[in-house]
């Protein structure tokens, strides 16, 4: 997977700055629509008492994971080490499988879309696909 | 054979109601060209795919792209014979046109996206569950005839 060129490291930035203040929305709803389009997700939380849409605690998982998110925009010159401690966290402690980084990060380009119909044009969804693949290959960087 | 709840035959049909065939087509197609780059491969002779504006003004590309879309329609009427309805289909991007499968996941999920800009709240994860089980039995269809 190839890093990210400044310019995409630019979209990424100006669309982020745009999302912010729905960041945890969109983390929520897309964690939701993941657990729903993608049932074998839920295999992950069955320690949760209630899975359901819109449920407590799949909402404020949706902004823990969405924080991540946000945390990695921030190191995007060195995804690699600036989530070095995350990637332990799911190598060692929640060993989620690394195919379904790929679901969510779907799952968040699809709320995206439908939060900012106008802005979520192609171009901005390339870079954004990017970044989240290459957050996902950091994630996945301690797993072996 | 594929079961089909009542809800996910409504929803398919209710979402090919609602678009325009002509427009949902090439924004899907020109979308998948411009994320998944290499998908260009396909699209030799479609002339100017240089950039993300080339691709989208491109004619051929609007014109596939709304081809595709009637394709979709195919499924959609024959909702409980998919895997026949596309066998065809399947020989020709298969022995004909040499497509890689894996393009066709590229393409249903950019048409996932595409949809879900249109219908902005409409697309619930209900609706999102069942497109993306149609476009699912759809893609695998696509390469039931490959070998």
């Amino acid at each position: 997977m190839s890093s990210l060129t400044a310019k995409d490291k630019e979209t990424v930035k100006a669309f982020w700055a745009k999302m912010a203040s729905k960041a945890q929305d969109i983390g929520a709803d897309a964690l939701n629509r993941m657990l729903i389009v993608y049932p074998q997700t839920k295999t992950y939380f069955s320690h949760w008492k209630d899975l359901s849409p819109g449920s407590a605690q799949v909402l404020k998982h949706g902004k823990t994971v969405m924080g991540g998110v946000e945390y990695a925009v921030t190191q995007l010159d060195d995804l690699k080490a600036g989530l070095l401690s995350l990637s332990e966290l799911h190598a060692f402690t929640l060993r989620v499988d690394p195919a379904n980084f790929k679901i969510l990060s779907h799952n968040i380009l699809v709320v995206m879309a439908i939060t900012f119909p106008e802005d979520f044009t192609p171009e901005v969804h390339v870079c954004m696909d990017k970044f989240l693949a290459s957050l996902a290959l950091a994630l996945a960087e301690k797993y072996r | 054979m594929v079961e089909w709840t009542d809800f996910e035959r409504a929803t398919i049909k209710d979402i090919f109601s609602k678009i325009q065939y002509e427009e949902v087509g090439p924004a899907a197609l020109s979308r998948c060209l411009v994320v998944y780059p290499w998908t260009q491969r396909y699209f030799g002779n479609f002339g100017n795919l240089y950039n993300a504006a080339a691709i989208m003004a491109n004619p051929l590309v609007a014109k596939h792209g709304t081809t595709i879309l009637h394709g979709l329609d195919r499924a959609m009427k024959n909702m409980d014979n998919i895997k026949e309805t596309y066998a065809e289909l399947s020989v020709l991007h298969s022995e004909k046109l040499h497509v890689d499968p894996d393009n066709f996941r590229l393409l249903a999920d950019c048409l996932t996206i595409v949809l879900a800009a249109r219908m902005g709240s409409d697309f619930s994860g209900e609706v999102q569950a069942a497109f993306q089980k149609f476009m699912s039995v759809v893609v695998s269809s696509l390469g039931r005839q490959y070998h």
